[in-house]
């Protein structure tokens, strides 16, 4: 039986501290929050997700929320990969709901541990296209200014919103994602908005459009 | 080609750490054996006759004295042995970029020109050594700084270009905020390319030495088999995420860590290369480690390709020297002058050197720094 509870614990990931809520408590796989760019997790369960049948959790990303804020930037998607991979291992597995730069990161994490993502679903949301998909036409190094240290970290913000998604690096982490040996669609591409990376991936096996958000989530939850 | 050429690294330029250096806490290889005095570490007995070795105090090179404003003088620099050429900076100090201490040496006057020079991944300002008193000695102000994560700079919890390229600027900026000459070598190389195509009115003339990354080397693999050796790069990068908290480098005597390190520097004398230890090692209780922090290792994947550096190098409108060795070494790009050749700015031009490795300042000191001041003029 499902109850609602949110509690926050900490995961250490290198020398940050990650924020992981739980919303929810109960049995099944559980469901994982992603938030998007600037975002931080919610402290109820959104009503998208309300009906998912197990217990749901969210993290805030390194720089994000609750989540420990590191001194001078140098933020990746990579390494919020490795923010998803920290809380993956210690849930056992998830499925993944991510908004905007969440989804991105949904996908990369599906991409990268298969067997531990049990559908990613992908929202639209702030953060979503990223930047360049060719060299950046970056002509002036960004400052912090005096939010430097809080949160959202202003260097999450401004690397994050410009970091690279070549299509077909996105592309191969789609492929990636399809060797689950349960042979489910591991991708569920839910957003209106369609930044080159979401093109490329639309047209690899193992990726589903169409369905709404409430729809690929039962999908997933079915046993 | 899916994925052929495109197969690049999460921190590049950090990727070629000897990762036979780096344990984790739950290692139980036992450490090296103590280490009481330095004369237990240097090896006297070694043919290095011609080379001094002082025996120092240990923790001599600990010091701290007074404050200037964002900058904390520290004493001069003196250093456990000596190489023929090699002089410690002057001036060393840490500048604050953003929360994070940058270790910054200066040779020379200060009231001369700046010149700056960028190290590159994995090595330390101190590589510079020999080098920068050669420039300094032709009338310029040199500056140079230990990368985030390197040599005696904070440890971040984070790495990336963007991050050094800032930190870079931040160091550039307390000197002059005026165009100055740089000159970078492999991942600095690189980096300021990237700032110099950024930022053109902060750099006069610019000298490339074998930091012109072309595709990296990929071995001629199916496009199946790449996306599986892709696959094991993530898996593995992620593993070591787990445990990059717990990890630690290798202890060891200090001839012991100039080995490891000539595996990646096969070309550079072993004297050389243990003058570096004791510059970028620290003596623990159970022997010498290597500063560079071992959280950063072989990323392996990402987004960002190494060839993208060159559509930012024929963009390039100042005065532009790109230098390169014509032997390949572990820790060169594998670029070759041909790869280079349309890149090239207008304003620019490029010398290959014949029978040099990747560390072309350091295997050719006085004819590379006779070409670069000639161009500097």
């Amino acid at each position: 039986m499902n109850t609602t509870a949110h509690t926050m614990q900490q995961l250490t990931h290198n020398k940050i501290s990650l924020a992981l809520h739980t919303l929810r408590v109960g049995s099944g796989t559980p469901l994982l929050l992603l938030h998007g760019l600037g975002e931080h997790s919610p402290s109820t369960v959104p009503e998208v997700a309300a009906r998912w049948p197990g217990p749901i959790y969210a993290l805030d990303f390194t720089g994000h929320g609750q989540s420990s804020v590191p001194a001078g930037g140098g933020y990746s998607c990579e390494i919020l990969l490795a923010d998803v991979d920290i809380a993956l291992r210690h849930l056992g597995g998830a499925c993944l709901l991510g908004r905007g730069l969440g989804a991105y990161v949904a996908l990369l994490a599906a991409g990268a541990r298969p067997e531990l993502v049990h559908g990613a679903v992908l929202t639209d949301g702030p953060g979503l296209a990223g930047g360049a998909t060719h060299i950046s036409a970056v002509t002036e190094i960004a400052t912090a200014g005096d939010r430097s240290g809080k949160t959202p970290d202003p260097w999450a913000l401004i690397e994050l919103s410009r970091d690279a998604r070549p299509a077909n690096y996105a592309s191969t982490f789609a492929r990636l994602s399809a060797t689950d040996p349960n042979g489910i669609d591991p991708i569920a591409v839910c957003c209106v908005v369609r930044p080159p990376w979401i093109d490329a991936i639309n047209e690899e096996p193992g990726v589903v459009t169409g369905l709404s958000i409430e729809e690929a989530l039962e999908n997933y939850a079915a046993p | 080609m899916y994925l052929r050429g495109t197969y690049v690294v999460v921190d590049p330029g950090t990727v070629r750490t000897d990762d036979d250096d780096v344990v984790v806490d739950d290692d139980d290889e036992p450490p090296s054996k103590k280490l009481e005095t330095i004369a237990n570490t240097a090896k006297p007995n070694a043919p290095h006759s011609k080379y001094l070795w002082s025996r120092v105090r240990k923790n001599i090179t600990n010091h701290t004295t007074r404050h200037f404003g964002r900058r904390r003088v520290i004493q001069p620099m003196i250093n456990l042995l000596t190489f023929p050429g090699a002089q410690r900076p002057a001036r060393s100090y840490r500048t604050d970029a953003d929360g994070v201490g940058i270790a910054t040496y200066e040779w020379g006057n200060e009231s001369a020109p700046p010149l700056f020079l960028v190290h590159g991944g994995s090595d330390f300002a101190g590589t510079y050594d020999v080098f920068a008193p050669i420039m300094a000695a032709a009338g310029y102000r040199v500056i140079s700084w230990d990368h985030r994560g390197h040599g005696d700079s904070d440890h971040t919890a984070l790495y990336g270009w963007d991050a050094d390229i800032r930190d870079a600027l931040t160091v550039m900026s307390s000197i002059t905020t005026q165009a100055a000459p740089v000159v970078a070598h492999s991942k600095g190389g690189a980096l300021m390319l990237q700032l110099a195509d950024a930022s053109p009115y902060r750099i006069s003339k610019l000298v490339n030495i074998d930091g012109m990354p072309s595709k990296r080397r990929m071995p001629d693999a199916p496009d199946h088999d790449q996306t599986r050796m892709m696959a094991g790069e993530i898996t593995g990068w992620l593993d070591f995420r787990h445990e990059a908290a717990a990890t630690h480098r290798k202890p060891g005597t200090l001839h012991e860590l100039a080995v490891r390190r000539g595996k990646m520097n096969p070309r550079l004398p072993i004297e050389w290369l243990e003058y570096l230890v004791t510059i970028g090692a620290r003596q623990d209780d159970d022997g010498w480690r290597w500063k560079l922090d071992p959280t950063m290792r072989f990323g392996g994947f990402g987004p960002w390709r190494p060839e993208w550096t060159l559509l930012r190098m024929i963009a390039l409108g100042m005065p532009f020297l790109g230098l390169i060795g014509t032997v390949d070494e572990p820790m060169g790009w594998g670029t070759r002058p041909r790869d280079l050749v349309p890149w090239i700015p207008r304003n620019g031009r490029l010398e290959a050197i014949a029978d040099v490795g990747h560390f072309v300042h350091i295997e050719k000191p006085n004819e590379v720094s006779t070409m670069i001041l000639e161009f500097l003029s």
